[in-house]
């Protein structure tokens, strides 16, 4: 049985004139990890900061475990929200050994306690050994690690993460936000992160939310977003792709210069709209059978497979991932076929 | 390359004997003081014992510890406001209370004695309201010095403090959130051990300074260790008791450069909050105009009030005081500066080349040994530099004496070489830290680069080095000429007879209680000290 923990409701926020969160409403749920997608700019460590407490909101209410934190007059200081967070630069306290950083957050406990659950920490961590080192004695993902006990150790209600990995490098990225993944699920703690890379949001997040403009444009699980993105700029944002141009021709049915394809287009679109359908490389597969050619203009070997640039005889390119085996040569035409489960289609402005 | 040993180490030893001889500077005054403090004599020591040592602790210690709180107290507590909060009037004053800098601590001490004098401003106005000045506490005190010296030397802490609470106070205090705490709670867990080493840093700068003061006991009458050489040498011609006491004023130094360094330990500070500044907290109301209240209050007591008396007499003065003498004196302080400034930056520049060249243990160790003088207070550099020199003219005029004109007494004793080798090795920290922080700006890949290009030599460092070093060298010239400028124990007490520059003066001048007849001198010594100070407020606006 799942319950709401952080509730968004329509908050906007406004540095002097310029809006920097715009109507933003999500639910995240008990015991899930939340993450907001957008490159820089578009509001997404702002929206961590109005629910740690440290911005103030213009209009609408954060609620967190149906506690009111934020909205109606409310502004519940940001050191009684019971919110942990763990920041971009880490911010250890560089004159504290690991021990104390840990348990830095923990002065209310007795000491007997305080020590033992530094320990529990450091161990869920894998810090145990480098508990009297300083900050500045550790490596990139040691530093990184004892910042997240260090926040968790208090017991937070929810833990923010603020672009957690950006400063490690891409092999330790991955490992980490796996790892950290699986220390959260594993201490039962909620948490909300904040990135501009995809492949960490999808690796760590149960829900992903894309920003852009300090709009929240979609709150969904990751499969939703990839597959049944709700706007032109997720469709655009999340995973690779073209947005091919078409026309409906009856209701449900919609033509393009690869086909006429009936039965797969959502409902709400009129014969005659024109559109663009969202064509994955996926979705585009190599077929020496088929009659549709297309010639390579581009090609990327990837190890398991190919991912070919091709051109249509209007000009229109295409993106299409073909086996490894399938080795074509610059210019060389090759049949291909859609191979379709649903269509994503947005009417041309 | 030749095989000749010989040849060899002399190439070995081509970028270290400039930094040796540089070294030597500092080396020998200082080692000139050693056997005073390993082996003391003991018919001196027995009378120092007697008469003067319990005293001159006894105030050293008031003076530490009293500055010592009062630059963290005004200090720490306007950086954190100017750092952290918004308040009104807060961009004015975090450049303007860095403007005591401009004024020497002397200046600042007889202008407040003025002010407070039973003839001064403030007594008057005390008896104009009260009837009585008896209950205004008394400046001529220990707590009067401990007051001046903190108002004169609060901005050492000041401007480091601030410059780590702007980087990381904010963000301190919102980390101390995450974790539960409130802000108050958070700037003394967080903010403050976080910033530790810079507050540290702007103390030890402080009381330095408070150990190497010269005019501002002077002018009070208070006796500490620089006053107290000084009288040794010049009042009671004993030069074995200036040089005891000079030894075991190192020794107090030493003793504060240790117990720094150890308290500093095995961690390592580097700012890292990252990223530029972030907003402030907005102080409303009463509380806004209490911060700015209180930077009022310091900047009115250490600079506005006391210039504005010292530009007072010296406007009342003028018709009387700007006489040629003052012009003469003006014009040596001038000369000696300028001087001073172009010897130290060349002496800076060969510093930071010679260990670009050879970085090797030696050469860094000895260009640390090069720059300790800025931890020498000036009356011990006087001995220690004057005490060779002496020996070397007897040994000189033993051997050439034959040739010399009937009684010659001195060669270089009492020529302007003691005072420029004393003001080298007193400034060369002053002139080699923002060369060698330029020098460090030019990358080994950017010499490289060079080299590849087919420039050696001297080419190589005309056409890449100086150009780029400008910057730096700039600032080390104006803030050795400055530095040279209020300088006052070295030059009193070495200078070739008759040499009073605008800074002997005044101390001539408050000797005698004649503090109305010192200020014209005064006001053209803080005129050119605000120099550095536009140009540290330039440099941070540019940051």
């Amino acid at each position: 049985m799942t319950k709401d923990l952080l509730v968004f409701e329509s908050v906007s926020h406004a540095y002097g004139e310029q809006r920097v969160i715009d109507d933003m409403r999500f639910t995240l749920q008990d015991g899930e990890i939340g993450c907001l997608l957008g490159s820089s700019g578009c509001g997404k460590t702002t929206v961590l900061r109005c629910i740690a407490g440290f911005e103030p909101v213009a209009s609408g209410a954060i609620r967190l475990g149906g506690r009111l934190l934020a909205g109606d007059g409310v502004s519940v200081p940001a050191h009684e929200r019971e919110i942990g967070m763990v920041f971009q630069d880490y911010a250890l306290f560089p004159h504290l050994n690991v021990e104390d950083n840990v348990g830095f957050g923990l002065s209310a406990l007795p000491r007997a306690e305080r020590r033992a659950r530094v320990a529990a920490m450091l161990d869920l961590v894998g810090l145990g050994a480098e508990a009297r080192r300083y900050p500045h004695e550790l490596s990139g993902g040691q530093q990184q690690r004892v910042a997240l006990a260090r926040a968790l150790a208090p017991r937070p209600r929810l833990l923010l993460l603020d672009e957690p990995f950006s400063n490690l490098d891409v092999d330790l990225r991955e490992r980490l936000g796996r790892e950290v993944r699986d220390i959260l699920k594993h201490e039962g703690v909620s948490a909300i992160l904040v990135t501009h890379d995809q492949h960490e949001a999808f690796a760590v997040a149960d829900k992903v939310g894309v920003m852009q403009g300090g709009r929240l444009l979609q709150w969904a699980t990751p499969y939703t977003l990839y597959h049944e993105p709700a706007e032109r700029f997720v469709a655009d944002f999340i995973g690779q792709g073209v947005l091919v141009p078409g026309g409906v021709t009856a209701p449900r049915c919609l033509s393009m210069e690869l086909g006429e394809f009936c039965g797969l287009l959502p409902l709400g679109f009129a014969t005659g709209d024109d559109v663009d359908v969202l064509l994955r490389p996926d979705d585009v597969v190599h077929d020496d059978a088929s009659p549709v050619q297309a010639t390579v203009v581009a090609r990327v070997f990837r190890g398991a497979d190919f991912l070919y640039t091709l051109a249509l005889p209007s000009g229109q390119r295409v993106l299409s991932q073909v086996a490894s085996h399938h080795d074509h040569a610059l210019g060389e035409p090759i049949g291909i076929r859609l191979e379709l489960d649903h269509l994503i289609a947005f009417k041309r402005q | 390359m030749s095989a000749l040993p010989v040849l060899k180490t002399a190439a070995a030893w081509r970028w270290r004997v400039p930094v040796l001889l540089l070294s030597l500077c500092t080396l020998v005054p200082l080692g000139v003081l050693l056997p005073a403090l390993f082996n003391p004599d003991p018919e001196i020591w027995a009378h120092l014992i007697d008469y003067l040592l319990p005293q001159l602790l006894a105030n050293t210690a008031i003076l530490l510890v009293g500055v010592g709180a009062g630059v963290l107290a005004i200090g720490v507590t306007l950086a954190w406001l100017v750092a952290v909060y918004e308040f009104p009037g807060r961009r004015f004053f975090n450049w303007a209370l860095m403007l005591p800098l401009a004024m020497p601590a002397y200046v600042l001490g007889f202008s407040q004695l003025g002010l407070f004098d039973y003839t001064g401003p403030v007594q008057t106005l005390a008896r104009a309201l009260t009837g009585s000045s008896a209950w205004v506490p008394s400046v001529r005190s220990s707590g009067g010095v401990v007051l001046v010296l903190s108002l004169a030397f609060y901005p050492y802490v000041y401007l480091l403090a601030r410059g780590a609470f702007a980087t990381q106070g904010r963000r301190a205090l919102e980390v101390g959130q995450s974790l539960g705490l409130s802000r108050a709670e958070g700037f003394w867990r967080v903010a403050l051990p976080m910033a530790r080493p810079w507050i540290m840093g702007g103390l030890m700068l402080a009381l330095m300074e408070t150990l190497a003061d010269f005019g501002t006991v002077a002018v009070f009458n208070f006796d500490a260790f620089t006053s107290a050489i000084y009288k040794a040498w010049f009042s009671f011609f004993s030069l074995d008791t200036a040089k005891q006491l000079a030894s075991m004023l190192v020794f107090i130094v030493f003793v504060l450069v240790v117990f720094e360094q150890r308290a500093r330990g095995r961690r390592a500070y580097t700012a890292n909050a990252r990223g530029g500044q972030q907003p402030r907290i907005a102080l409303a109301g009463a509380q806004g105009w209490a911060a700015a209240a209180w930077a009022t209050l310091v900047l009115m007591m250490a600079f506005v009030l006391p210039f504005g008396q010292v530009l007072w007499w010296a406007y009342q003065g003028w018709a009387e005081e700007a006489n040629a003498v003052l012009v003469d004196n003006a014009l040596r302080s001038l000369m000696l500066s300028a001087m001073a400034a172009l010897l130290v930056g060349a002496a800076a520049l060969l510093l930071a080349y010679a260990v670009r060249r050879d970085g090797g243990g030696f050469n860094r160790l000895m260009s640390r040994v090069a720059t300790l003088g800025y931890a020498v207070p000036g009356t011990v550099l006087a001995v220690g530099v004057f005490v060779p020199v002496a020996w070397l003219d007897n040994q000189l005029i033993a051997l050439f004496g034959a040739w010399l004109p009937e009684g010659t007494g001195s060669i270089l004793k009492g020529s302007l070489a003691v005072l420029l080798l004393a003001y080298v090795a007193r400034f060369m920290a002053v002139g080699h830290a923002p060369v060698d922080a330029a020098m460090h700006r030019i990358s080994r890949s950017q010499e490289e680069a060079a080299r590849n290009l087919g420039l050696t030599g001297a080419r190589l460092v005309a056409r890449l080095h100086l150009p780029l070093l400008k910057g730096g060298l700039f600032t080390a010239l104006l803030m050795v000429f400055v530095d040279v400028m209020k300088e006052m124990p070295i030059t009193l007490m070495t200078r070739p007879f008759g040499w009073d520059t605008l800074a002997v003066r005044i101390f001539t001048l408050t000797s005698e209680g004649e503090w109305e007849r010192a200020a014209l001198p005064a006001v053209l010594l803080v005129l050119s000290g605000l120099l550095p100070v536009i140009l540290l407020s330039r440099e941070e606006n540019k940051g």
